[in-house]
């Protein structure tokens, strides 16, 4: 089997609360975002990311792409160990991955030009080429994310672009150094249906194109099911499910995610489905439960009337059925 | 009969750029009791519509034509006054994005009660108080949490007091603007759970704005699609989903996935809708329809019954003889 393109080992990042009361002697209350995470994504492959908000999808993000540090485990990409990557090496790193953020009224500067914003990144990595071959890298990144005529498109400032437009041009920014790895964060969430396909697509076309890899995060499992090959679930800072979409969608294993693939809205009327509606929102990462960190709000343990073990023992994340489908939960089953 | 009928609305906004022909002929009904949904792409003039029913629209928009029938009476020849006494306790709206405009300085029984108060200034404090209790309930949040100040709600329970608000004095007809949008998808089925079991345990009747055309299909008998300005399909959810008759709705639908149908890929609508402060002259669709006549760039296709109860309007659809 081919070495994966990003590997994540025992993944740890925890926040220090802020505004919390320090007192004198005690360490500040420490927000768990993500804990112990593992998994591999290989090469040319989606790998979607679902869950609950607060669930730490961004966080886990951040961290591969190593915007943020993490507090313990490891981050290889290429095979290489890139956790701790400092300076140069870390900016040399920044242009074989690249981000595409759900906002993209926040993440491009309205004060700069969609050319500047697009010879920024060329400007850092190639400070040697030449002002013409800029020029064309510009355009050629513009037009294919689908922005025409990009000489005109490329004097805009990002204020007149439409939702679609803008989001096109955050495409065309995180590939203009041609990077192997994109992390998408929402990327469609924002946009009006009949524009979010066409994003998808234009996302699906470049990855045929130049053999990208990348991880999309999403809270919308109809679209990981569209667009993914694998799909990891998370909760509250760990993997409860990863599989194969098909096997995550439809033979789901944990009452988490069976709960989750209940409720996914369809656009058929008078399907007879039976939701499984969990009760409240997910709980905080400041405590986190003993055990199983889902039973508070697990419909199958109350099935079970509450076996002991998920309360006193967290739940390993371990094969069933095949080896690529991972699930932790001690009564795992298919529904 | 229909306990709500819109006939021929047309709304305007004076701004800068020019009038903005925001809702231009629109013709709907809703009967008492049913949810109503209406779904279209973001600027269509889903709120705009809405809004006029209960005359809550901004300042500078004027409707300046049609009819809006509640309970037989024209709301449009009504004076302010008595729009007053019609708002909340008849009609009411759960605004789009309003759980994030909930006051942070005033705890969440005080706002509730507030509400109660604001129109129906006799009820005795006692009254109100044991009335938020009630409502809170209803909405499924413990009473204890009416001192509760909304930082302290997560936005599934924000929304929960907006709908508590929106039913605070009985109304028979609910306007929920977008109430799930940008809510996680567990709160989002429980909300819509609630908005479902009350509208039949309370008989109320319900206008369900979303853009999710899923969410429309779980939750409403009829639905209405709009686009620019205008209204070009309605009928039941069944025979809009199965057997869309408007190019536009049957692109609209292709934009949704479905995870127990084939995996198709999703195709867009490549793009955009048209200015609406200079519409074109034919069809509005036309710029993006794929199956565009010649004819449909210069005139206005007629809103026609293609089958009983289902309407569309579109040049190449023919009347069905009822
Ligand atoms: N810089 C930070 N400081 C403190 N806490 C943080 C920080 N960033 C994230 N968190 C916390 O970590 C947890 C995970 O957050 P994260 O943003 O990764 O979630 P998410 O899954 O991306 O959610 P959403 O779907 O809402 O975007 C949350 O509880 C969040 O409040
Ligand atoms: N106060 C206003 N002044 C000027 N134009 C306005 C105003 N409010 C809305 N419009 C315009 O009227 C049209 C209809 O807007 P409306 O808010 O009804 O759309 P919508 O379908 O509710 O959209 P969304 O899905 O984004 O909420 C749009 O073109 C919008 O730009
Ligand atoms: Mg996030
Ligand atoms: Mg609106």
């Amino acid at each position: 089997m081919n070495s994966p393109l990003v590997r994540v080992e025992n993944l740890q990042v925890m926040f220090a609360m802020r505004g919390g009361l320090v007192l004198p002697g005690k360490a500040p209350k420490m927000i768990h975002a993500l804990d112990g995470i593992s998994f591999d994504i290989q090469r040319g492959e989606i790998l979607a990311m679902v869950g609950e908000s607060g669930c730490g999808k961004t966080t886990l993000a951040r961290a591969i792409l190593r915007l943020i540090t993490p507090s313990a485990g490891k981050i290889f990409f290429n095979q290489r160990d890139i956790t701790l990557l400092k300076g140069t090496s870390l900016r040399n790193l920044r242009r074989h991955m690249q981000m595409i953020f759900q906002d993209p009224y926040e993440s491009l500067d309205p004060r700069q030009s969609i050319y500047e914003l697009l010879e920024e990144p060329l400007l850092i990595h190639y400070p040697d080429i030449t002002q013409n071959d800029r020029e064309v890298q510009v355009f050629k990144a513009l037009e294919a994310s689908g922005l025409h005529p990009a000489r005109e498109i490329s004097a805009r400032y990002p204020h007149h672009l439409s939702g679609g437009q803008r989001q096109r041009v955050a495409i065309a920014a995180a590939m203009i150094l041609e990077p192997e790895f994109v992390v998408t964060d929402e990327p469609v969430s924002m946009l009006d249906v009949s524009i979010r396909a066409e994003i998808l697509k234009l996302m699906l076309d470049l990855r045929d194109l130049k053999n990208l890899t990348y991880l999309f995060i999403t809270h919308d499992l109809s679209l990981a099911w569209m667009i993914s090959d694998r799909i990891i679930v998370l909760y509250l800072g760990k993997i409860v499910e990863i599989g194969s979409t098909q096997d995550v969608i439809h033979h789901a294993l944990h009452p988490y995610t069976r709960a989750l693939v209940s409720v996914i809205p369809l656009p058929q009327p008078g399907i007879q489905k039976q939701q499984i509606i969990l009760e409240g929102d997910t709980p905080s990462p400041l405590d986190i439960p003993a055990g199983c960190r889902f039973l508070l709000r697990c419909w199958k343990w109350r099935q079970l009337n509450c076996p002991a073990v998920c309360k006193e023992k967290e739940p390993i994340l371990q094969a069933y059925g095949c080896e690529s489908h991972k699930v932790a939960c001690h009564f795992a089953e298919g529904a | 009969m229909a306990l709500l009928e819109i006939i021929d609305l047309a709304v305007e906004f004076k701004s800068r750029a020019g009038t903005v022909h925001a809702v231009d002929g629109v013709n709907l009904y809703l009967e008492a009791g049913k949810v109503l949904g209406i779904a279209g792409e973001s600027g269509c003039g889903k709120t705009t519509t809405m809004l006029s029913i209960p005359r809550l629209l901004p300042r500078n928009a004027d409707i300046i034509g049609g009819k809006i029938l509640f309970n037989t009476e024209n709301l449009l020849l009504k004076s302010e006054e008595d729009m007053e006494k019609i708002r909340w306790r008849q009609i009411s709206v759960i605004f789009q994005g309003a759980m994030n405009a909930l006051n942070p300085v005033k705890t969440i029984g005080s706002q509730i009660g507030e509400a109660i108060f604001h129109h129906e200034p006799r009820v005795s404090r006692a009254d109100v108080s044991r009335r938020t209790s009630e409502l809170l309930d209803m909405v499924g949040i413990a009473s204890a949490r009416s001192s509760s100040y909304p930082h302290e709600f997560s936005g599934g329970m924000r929304q929960r007091v907006m709908i508590a608000m929106a039913l605070a004095c009985h109304p028979q007809l609910v306007i929920a603007d977008e109430p799930v949008t940008a809510l996680d998808v567990m709160v989002q089925a429980q909300i819509l759970n609630l908005l479902k079991s009350l509208c039949a345990q309370l008989g109320l009747s319900m206008i369900l704005i979303s853009h999710d055309l899923s969410v429309i299909a779980e939750t409403c008998q009829r639905a209405a699609i709009m686009y620019a300005g205008k209204l070009v399909e309605q009928g039941r959810v069944e025979q809009l989903f199965n057997q869309p008759a408007h190019p536009y709705t049957q692109r609209l639908l292709r934009a949704f996935p479905n995870i127990y149908a084939a995996k198709k890929f999703l195709v867009g609508i490549p793009g955009y809708p048209p200015n609406l402060v200079n519409p074109p002259l034919g069809c509005r669709f036309f710029e993006r329809c794929h199956v565009r006549l010649e004819q449909c760039k210069t005139s206005e296709p007629q809103t026609i019954t293609v089958e009983p109860d289902h309407l569309a309007a579109c040049h190449l659809l023919r009347e069905t003889k009822q």
